[in-house]
């Protein structure tokens, strides 16, 4: 929401205030202030200036020479190619060193070697267009003069043209013989069409003494370059164009700011939703005199009223949907005279971000600007029937809006609609087929209160958010339409717009009930944790125009947001001044309080990572169904039930992935496109699976990835990771089996990881067809470890076991055995054949070569024996190795070597 | 006799002195005091001596023998003193070589700091929760006592995963305040942090997924006061000591009164300046006590108990804190940037 400055003072006098001092004050009491523009910043040193004389340039065809009154002791000189001034004129003169909007500077300079102190200025130099100063607009006679052929060697006018030659029919060269400006864009011509003297009022702008015209000499009509049916190119000069020539009360040296409306500073609120009364000037007026302590000056609108007709006889509403349309007021103009709006008007618009149109329909606006009511302006010729229907829409009806778009419209959207077709789109946009235009005589001010969330979902299937909608949508108040609809009337009569009818049309379908709450100042104090006495509660609720009586408040129509107590005390606090509430600490502690077990296991996790040398990553938790075939899933596979994001971003991000292999792999594969050499990455992320229970929700099992390459990565580098991230969180009975399904990964280089039974995940190299997929042309790693199973079989604290007292015995072998035969194999054999003295079993060697045959291997281990109560002498050890070398030659055929 | 003594003594010192490794003495020592050594052949003729010169040649040669047992353990001591001095010369080693490499791994800045303010919390008694992602639009909204209308409801704003609206990605962590309230009722002091979803499209500023820590404190006799004290406690430790805040009344459907909070900008001190937009002042969250609606929601009844709440963007946190220039970075994960943390 934008507001002028210049406009709020019209409700409330804060006093000759800062912008930044405003905006602080207004920010701290609930109104956030995002940015405060003053207009007229980058104009400076521009001011009034008056023509006094004008000589065409020596060294020019089409240049003038002025000397201009700036208010100074002398006149100052400046040149231009503008045609459209006079002597006599006002315009906006940039002295020497001014600045004009979008930052160019103007300075002293020669033109074809003739001095210019400065600049006349045109309306789009000055950030304006004709619409902020429509009697500014150029009309450009074609002058003879400024002829410039196409071809030269053909020219329709020959050079050197004499007055009286003929150009076509009537028309005949002219020579001017003097120019009169008659002021308001009037200039009288009088000329000589060869030998014939004319004398002519006209409002064509560019024509001086010793010019050229085509006259046509039986109407008296000075051709444009229309009439000629001429190109721009042939008379260059000859421009729609030029000074802004002002008709301005001001005066030689006047500053231009004021004069043009560029002195006002617009400051640009953020309202938030549940504020819609903010969202005008006078809501806004309101904050502002309860946070500066300043009275709030209202107007009541005056509507003389008077012009014929009856109104009711004239028009007639129907609301068949009441529940759409809770109040429907309208009022009539007749013998409307369609103008630009004044001054003043069109300046608050454009600084509030609307442009001006025309005065019915600045009126319009500005009466939504001022009071938050959105109001709408029909041509009432085209009310046919004299009939205004709100109804909803039928099923494929079609409306052109005013932005000259067709709508397809359905049975949830409402129109409004006369005895035959729908006129306008109610609380979004009028319709193309009963617009303002320049010879509409009678008019209808529509000023209603139609339900918001139709609205917003009107705006929405058609992809038109408009000021009225965004504001319609939010509840708007039901009070407010009278007095709306009366001050656009009101303000026909200030302008001459228009006459208006006596009456006033108003349905009221819903009248709202006024909503109380019980005072209670203590209550209050004690919520907020503040003492603000209760007269200062009671002034700051009333100032905002609450109702108090006794302990009974009163809540206004505008401010639906507030309806329990706590409402209210953020209406005092936030007058109070939420920086003077004090800062305290509650006391009480939880029951529940410090890391839970989960959220401990879920941090030892990341250190032991950490300590493993591997980092941290977050991945997104959605992917593309795409991601499936990159990691090899067939299509079958359970995995690929993704939940589906019905509305996602794009198709790369549109599943909730059910595993983190993905992530993790297109996280490895965009490091090594970086040229990143090795690589170590965790992630403890979650993955996403229908419950299945009817409820839409999701179990979201988390996983700990690993991913690795480079940097002498190996399946045994990674074995050696999970080994200590196990080992780091006490899981014991941890086993390995080789996995030879999983599509992902190498179907040699991939095991299974089990504490007891419990399967705690997977890890191994990735199979190189995946890899490819990627785009990685090394080896790389992964391992996926189910969180919840590392969680159930991590140990409790462990328990002291006494250090061994007594030496142990060692003994390596090497065993010769199948090359297929695996170590973990005869690991387990070696522990399963011990007779009870054996503490520890160390792989130290595997070999094969020259002494072993082929098909066999060499595998050495070192074994430690020990008893816990002696010193173990060689014929004890001896005979649980012979029990160990016993079991291994009879179950597995591996003998010593 | 008593000649050759004395040359044995003045040879034998004057070898000894002359040593220069170990070995070389060791050969001396047997040389004289060994069983075949000088010495011994001297001392065996003494039987043929004379009972008179007998005592005072045996004094003599006893002398000769201590005093060269002691030179010999002198030049000993010199000698393995000379042989450390040099085996610890041979073995300097250029200690501007680098160490030998131990990678360890880097923590993610982004939790680094989420950990740092969840030790914060914990600290003052707080407990964390967590939950889940896939949300019900009834916690996500209406338990938070969003309008129905609300625009973040929309297909446009939030990612939803059933038809008829009621399953979504959750759009903030502060479904976590009813899920809290509902599992465990009051008195109740928690956060809740973990990853949140909106539709807006990747660049420097925004990320589709991104994360939340959400706090909620319920008690009887909780004030804004309280509210205030609390989070300024929590921003001086997070943003340094000196840190000054605003809190600045603003809008949230499921607190009653809300605010927004600022603190002054660290770059101009609040004079205004880019990094601010001229404002002096940054936005870092959100907070307001819990609305009654939501209080009663949950089964509690709003006129004997009260709380706040407060949600905080964590990305925002992170880039701020370790000035990351791009929100993009977060996501990335090259390792040339989780290396800097």
């Amino acid at each position: 929401m934008k507001l002028s400055r210049k406009w709020l003072q019209e409700f409330v006098d804060v006093g000759p205030l800062g912008d930044r001092d405003f905006a602080e004050a207004m920010t701290l009491s609930g109104s956030k202030v995002e940015v405060t523009e003053d207009l007229g910043a980058e104009i400076s040193n521009i001011v009034a200036g008056r023509i006094l004389s004008m000589e065409r340039h020596p060294d020019s065809d089409h240049m003038w020479v002025c000397q201009v009154d700036i208010g100074e002791d002398s006149p100052v000189q400046i040149a231009t190619g503008a045609w459209n001034i006079h002597v006599g004129d006002m315009v906006p003169v940039a002295k020497h060193n001014s600045t004009l909007p979008g930052g160019k500077k103007i300075t002293r300079g020669k033109l074809r070697g003739v001095l210019s102190d400065g600049m006349m200025c045109s309306l789009s130099e000055l950030g304006l267009d004709e619409r902020d100063f429509p009697y500014a607009a150029v009309t450009a006679a074609a002058l003879l003069n400024d002829y410039h052929p196409i071809d030269p060697e053909k020219p329709s006018i020959p050079a050197g043209v004499v007055p009286g030659h003929k150009i076509y029919g009537s028309v005949r060269a002219a020579f001017v013989t003097k120019v009169e400006a008659l002021g308001d864009g009037q200039f009288t011509v009088s000329c000589d069409s060869g030998g014939t003297y004319h004398t002519i009022t006209t409002s064509l702008a560019n024509i001086h003494e010793h010019d050229t015209l085509a006259l046509d000499t039986k109407t008296e009509h000075i051709c444009t370059l229309a009439d000629l049916h001429a190109e721009q190119r042939e008379f260059p000069h000859c421009i729609p164009d030029g000074i802004f020539v002002m008709r301005e009360d001001c005066r030689t040296g006047d500053d231009i700011k004021p004069v043009i409306g560029m002195d006002d500073h617009v400051v640009e609120f953020e309202i938030t939703p549940n504020r819609p009364d903010c969202l005008s000037v006078i809501g806004l007026a309101r904050e502002a005199a309860v946070t500066f302590r300043k009275p709030l000056k209202l107007h009541d609108p005056q509507v003389t009223g008077g012009a014929e007709g009856i109104l009711p006889e004239l028009l007639d509403v129907e609301t068949p949907d009441p529940d759409l349309c809770p109040r429907y007021t309208a009022r009539m103009v007749r013998n409307v005279k369609i103008a630009p709006s004044p001054k003043w008007m069109r300046e608050r618009l454009r600084a509030s971000g609307v442009r001006p149109i025309n005065n019915i329909v600045d009126i319009t606006n500005y009466v939504m600007l001022e009071y938050g009511q959105p109001m709408h302006a029909f041509d009432y010729r085209y009310v046919q029937g004299g009939k205004i229907v709100v109804r909803r829409a039928r099923d494929g009806e079609e409306l052109t809006t005013l932005d000259g778009n067709v709508r397809k419209l359905n049975r949830d959207m409402l129109v409004i609609a006369d005895d035959t077709r729908a006129v306008g789109l109610a609380g979004v946009m009028g319709g193309l087929n009963s617009e303002i235009v320049s010879d509409t005589a009678d008019v209808v001010f529509e000023s209603a209160n139609f339900e918001g969330s139709c609205i917003r979902k009107t705006a929405l299937a058609l992809g038109m958010r408009t000021e009225a909608s965004a504001k319609f949508e939010k509840g708007l108040d039901i009070l407010n339409t009278l007095p709306a609809v009366n001050r656009a009337c009101e303000l026909v009569e200030l302008l001459g717009a228009g006459e208006v009818v006596d009456g006033v049309i108003d349905i009221l379908n819903n009248v709202p009930q006024p909503v109380t709450v019980g005072f209670e100042p203590e209550k209050m104090n004690r919520f907020l944790g503040v003492d603000v006495p209760e007269a200062e509660q009671r002034q700051t609720l009333s100032d905002l125009g609450f109702g108090l009586e006794d302990c009974t408040i009163t809540v206004p129509s505008w401010r639906s947001d507030v309806e329990h107590w706590s409402d209210l005390a953020e209406e005092v606090a936030r007058f109070y001044g939420y920086n003077r509430i004090p800062d305290t600490l509650s006391s009480g502690l939880n029951e529940r309080r410090g890391w839970s077990p989960v959220q401990q296991a879920e941090n030892a996790v990341g250190a032991l990572c950490r300590a493993a040398g591997y980092s941290e990553i977050i991945t997104y938790s959605f992917i593309s169904p795409a991601y499936y075939d990159k990691i090899g899933l067939p299509a079958d596979s359970p995995l690929r039930n993704s939940m589906k994001i019905l509305n996602p971003l794009g198709e790369d991000t549109s599943i909730m992935r059910t595993t983190t292999l993905p992530s993790m792999l297109e996280i490895l594969a965009r490091n090594y496109n970086f040229r990143n050499k090795s690589i170590r990455l965790y992630e403890l992320g979650r993955t996403y699976f229908s419950k299945n229970d009817g409820s839409g929700m999701a179990d979201e099992p988390k996983v700990l990835s690993l991913g690795a390459y480079g940097g002498g990565m190996d399946f045994f580098s990674l074995k050696g990771a999970v080994e200590a991230l196990l080992d780091g969180l006490r899981i014991t009975g941890v086993r390995y089996e080789s996995e030879k399904e999983n599509p992902s990964y190498h179907p040699g280089r991939c095991a299974k990881v089990f504490s007891g039974e419990t399967l705690l995940g997977v890890f191994g190299q990735i199979h190189p067809h995946v890899a490819d997929n990627y785009g990685v042309e090394c080896e790389l790693y992964t391992a996926e470890l189910h969180f919840d199973a590392l969680f159930q079989c991590v140990n409790g604290k462990p328990l002291y076991r006494p250090l061994p007292k007594f030496p142990a015995v060692t003994r390596d072998i090497a065993l010769l055995c199948g090359q297929d035969l695996s170590v973990g194999a005869l690991e387990d054999c070696i522990r399963r054949g011990a007779k009870g003295l054996l503490r520890r079993v160390t792989l130290f060697d595997i070999y094969t070569g020259p002494g072993v045959p082929d098909g066999k291997k060499s595998v050495a281990f070192n074994l430690e024996l020990r008893a816990d109560d002696r010193s173990l002498t060689a014929e004890e050890a001896d005979t649980d190795l012979k029990s160990i070398l016993d079991l291994l030659k009879t179950e597995l055929d591996a003998v010593l070597r | 006799m008593k000649a050759q003594l004395e040359a044995i003594r003045k040879g034998a010192l004057d070898a000894i002195a002359k040593t220069q490794a170990m070995a070389e003495l060791e050969s001396l020592r047997v040389k004289y005091l060994g069983k075949k050594g000088d010495l011994t052949a001297v001392l065996k003729q003494m039987g043929k001596l004379s009972a008179e010169e007998r005592p005072a040649m045996g004094q003599m040669a006893n002398q000769v023998r201590a005093k060269l047992e002691e030179a010999i353990e002198a030049q000993s001591v010199l000698l393995s003193q000379k042989a450390l001095e040099a085996k610890l010369a041979a073995e300097t080693v250029d200690i501007t070589i680098p160490g030998k490499k131990i990678s360890l791994g880097h923590k993610h800045p982004m939790y680094t700091v989420l950990d740092e303010i969840k030790e914060l919390f914990l600290n003052m008694g707080f407990e964390i929760m967590d939950g889940p992602e896939i949300e019900q639009a009834d916690y996500n909204f209406t338990k938070l006592n969003a309008p129905e209308n609300h625009p973040s409801r929309d297909w446009t704003d939030t990612f939803y995963l059933k038809p008829d609206s009621s399953v979504l990605l959750r759009s903030q962590t502060s479904p976590m305040q009813i899920r809290a309230m509902e599992t465990y009722g009051v008195p109740i002091r928690m956060i809740s942090s973990g990853r949140v979803y909106r539709k807006d499209e990747v660049d420097a500023t925004h990320s589709p997924m991104f994360h939340q820590i959400e706090g909620l404190v319920v008690d009887k006799g909780i004030t804004m006061a309280d509210l205030k004290g609390t989070l300024n406690a929590v921003i001086r430790e997070i943003y340094g000591p000196e840190t000054k805040t605003r809190f600045r009344p603003h809008h949230f459907p499921f607190t009653e009164p809300s605010c927004e909070v600022d603190i002054q900008c660290h770059k101009c001190g609040g004079k205004g300046c880019p990094t601010c937009k001229g404002e002096g002042w940054i936005e870092i969250l959100g907070a307001g006590m819990v609305h009654p609606k939501v209080l009663r929601g949950c089964g509690i009844d709003p006129e004997e108990y009260s709380g706040f709440a407060f949600g905080m963007g964590l990305e925002r946190l992170a880039l701020g804190q370790y000035k990351i220039s791009d929100m993009r970075l977060i996501f990335e994960n090259d390792i040339r940037f989780l290396e800097q943390f």
